[in-house]
């Protein structure tokens, strides 16, 4: 530890621990709240880039760890769904170098579709988990992360909630950074080759490494202690941890660090000594029914807390037993498109075409709201173009007609390709109509790069997926490019020329963010040289 | 020195959250324990935003409770209502009308002009307040900020000492 003491949100902890413990490759897709880590990353001079989703940022991230890198590879908690394969096999082999996966939830929904609990991921796949309070302990636990994951070459799950990723609090970094020895490949077959006859031992390997992980954390672990009043005793995990601290300061409480596997001795001897044990969790009831499956009589929180974030307050009442209704909290200003956002007239058309629209996730979900309300679904990245070919298969043809499938562009990139190979290979009766909303960024969580810019998530230029060319190679019938300089009047006449047709068809809207604008020109500059050394993206836009 | 509770509200766009970034960075520069936490994602599609700034000896919580702020700033004359509620009993309120939209026409720098006048109220040395500004903003921002900041000081030792 040095005297260095730096306020920082849990994002940037994570940021800065890999720096300092050698990680050679961060890899992920953006999601609040999770995006600012490798971006931060980067800033800081590691080596970070955006994947095309979840699932392939896992996949690039174990090669990496195979081949004896330390890797960080980061994600919102839907996203986890998405890398969800990779993750369960991965979890059966060895790796070389450390591995972790940041998953971040978002309970309470803050800028999510749901409020998933990404504690039951640590139980299905077989995966240490670790639960940071504040920022210190996102820094402290990514150095930890790592040197459990090396020690027992299995990957470990860093999970974080919106509270801890973006909550700013203070940090002392440990005094010497680490680099990391060089990556070299060494071969291991049984261990990396997940056939039957491989993964069978594989699997009781998993077993004896979260066997040996439990001992470990019984006996050394990071738990955290605070001796009080032996009336109340606490168990909490996470943000959750410090509501109950302020909530119950008189209360005993042990924090859990590492939340699986559960150093359930520990638990058991702290609650031996308490009159009455309070488990005070975010989310499911996932601490509480552990505790009770290993015969420790804990109190868990009435179900109406499952909903939403803690806060002190909520802690208080679940302290007091309180089940009354919440007071409503206050009714803020909704979000809404920007002015001049190049969606707007999109959703105008749809709207005026009285369209059914199948949306999907970014920015121009906000089309559901007045004055568009044009827009019939969400579900999950890419749901949108499979859930309108869905509707086409099976509404009455005078309603199959009007479904249009709306999704963005990193969202197309991300999980959007394949639903148009299903679009050309189970076309309905009807064809069907797919908008890519191309803004040129990742808008929704803050402008970030994917495979359709062009540019690496630094900014500098890579190569550049066409959408338009791919849905040409894949057999779609009809292939357009609206740009801005079109009048809403053509796009208005084409959607309508295209909804007649029983034939499948896409078309690309291109018009860049109007928050992204002015730094796209940017990017573009620079890679053609044409920018002065001292000038830089920052002063662009204020 | 116990825990006060700053919450910093407003619309997406009018820089709530920067200044809730340089409170936190000021009270930290202060060598206070600090916390501060809000929602990011939706904050840039003109929506209601908060941030809260905690500090003292030591924070727990990120997030004020209801009814326990000190002091409420608020941007956005439509927000004060709604934010309320997260005033304790005798806190503060510092809204926009504090200043003369005739006199003050930095309407960017509205969130720190506020700021400047919450810092009549809070324990920081106007020396790490000024580091704080210049450590956050671009540096040609510097100039204009130090003197919203001056004017919503000036205006709300003027109002104290009025009443």
């Amino acid at each position: 530890m040095t005297g260095e003491r730096l306020l920082l949100s849990g994002d940037d902890a994570v940021a800065l621990a890999a720096l300092h413990a050698g990680v050679r490759l961060g890899t992920g897709y953006p999601g609040t709240p999770s995006t600012e880590i490798l971006e931060t990353f980067d800033r800081l001079g590691g080596q970070a880039q955006w994947s095309p989703n979840e699932k392939v940022a896992l996949e690039v991230g174990l090669g990496s760890a195979f081949a004896g890198a330390r890797t960080l590879v980061t994600m919102k908690h839907v996203g986890l769904n998405v890398a969800a394969d990779p993750l369960f096999t991965a979890a059966y082999t060895d790796i070389l170098g450390g591995l972790i996966v940041v998953s971040a939830d978002d309970p309470g929904m803050a800028s999510s579709q749901n409020e998933q609990d990404n504690r039951h991921y640590a139980r299905a796949a077989a995966l240490p988990m670790l639960e940071p309070i504040d920022s210190q302990q996102a820094y402290d636990f990514t150095w930890l992360g790592f040197e459990i994951s090396e020690r027992w070459k299995i990957p470990v799950i860093l999970r974080v909630t919106t509270r801890v990723c973006h909550a700013k609090t203070i940090v002392r970094p440990r005094a010497t950074a680490q680099s990391s020895p060089q990556p070299s490949f060494q071969r291991d077959v049984p261990a990396r080759v997940m056939i039957p006859a491989y993964a069978k031992p594989a699997h009781q390997r998993l077993r004896q490494k979260l066997a040996d992980i439990a001992a470990w954390n019984e006996a050394e672990g990071p738990v955290r202690l605070d001796a009080g009043d032996s009336k109340l005793g606490i168990v909490a995990t996470g943000i959750s941890a410090v509501h109950a601290r302020e909530a119950a300061p008189e209360a005993s409480q042990l924090t859990l660090g590492l939340t699986y596997p559960l150093p359930l001795e520990r638990i058991r001897t702290f609650a031996a000594g308490v009159e009455r044990l309070l488990v005070i969790e975010e989310g499911d009831p996932v601490l509480v029914d552990s505790l009770r499956a290993a015969g420790i009589p804990a109190e868990g929180k009435p179900e109406m807390y499952r909903f939403g974030e803690l806060n002190v307050a909520r802690v208080r009442r679940i302290l007091a037993g309180d089940t009354s209704p919440e007071p409503a909290p206050p009714k803020g200003k909704p979000p809404e498109l920007c002015q001049g956002c190049s969606h707007r007239g999109v959703f105008e058309v749809l709207r005026d075409l009285n369209c059914i629209v199948a949306g999907d996730i970014g920015c121009y979900t906000l089309g559901v709201l007045p004055p568009f309300s044009a827009m019939d679904t969400c579900v999950c990245m890419g749901a949108s173009i499979g859930v309108g070919l869905g509707m086409r298969h099976v509404l009455p043809e005078e309603q199959a007609r009007r479904v249009v499938s709306v999704i963005g562009d990193s969202t197309f990139v991300h999980s959007g390709i394949t639903g148009l190979a299903e679009m050309v290979y189970n076309p309905p009766s009807t064809g069907h109509l797919v908008l890519i909303l191309d803004n040129g960024t990742t808008a929704m969580t803050g402008q970030q790069e994917h495979p359709g810019t062009g540019r690496l998530l630094d900014h500098s230029p890579t190569g550049k997926i066409s959408f338009e060319a791919l849905g040409r190679a894949m057999g779609i019938q009809n292939v357009h490019v609206v740009s801005s300089q079109d009048k809403e009047q053509s796009l208005r006449d084409l959607i309508t020329g295209l909804l007649a047709k029983s034939e499948t068809s896409l078309v690309v809207t291109r018009q860049p963010c109007v928050l992204a604008a002015p730094k796209i020109r940017f990017y573009e500059k620079a890679a053609t040289g044409q920018t002065t050394p001292d000038s830089c993206a920052a002063d662009v836009v204020d | 020195m116990k825990v006060k509770n700053v919450v910093i509200a407003g619309l997406g766009g009018q820089g709530v959250l920067k200044a809730s970034d340089i409170l936190a960075d000021a009270a930290f520069r202060a060598g206070f324990d600090v916390k501060k936490s809000e929602l990011h994602g939706m904050s840039q599609r003109g929506g209601s935003v908060s941030s809260d700034v905690r500090y003292g000896d030591a924070v727990l919580s990120p997030m004020v409770p209801p009814g326990e702020a000190d002091v409420l700033v608020v941007l956005e004359a439509t927000q004060v209502e709604i934010n309320r509620p997260t005033l304790r009993a005798g806190g503060v309120l510092i809204g926009p009308d504090l200043l003369d939209p005739e006199a003050f026409k930095n309407k960017k720098s509205l969130n720190v002009a506020l700021l400047g006048a919450a810092s009549t109220i809070l324990e920081i040395p106007e020396e790490d307040w000024l580091a704080a500004m210049r450590a956050n903003l671009a540096e040609k921002l510097h100039k204009l900020n130090e003197q919203s900041f001056a004017t919503g000081r000036a205006a709300a030792l003027a109002r104290s000492s009025a009443t």
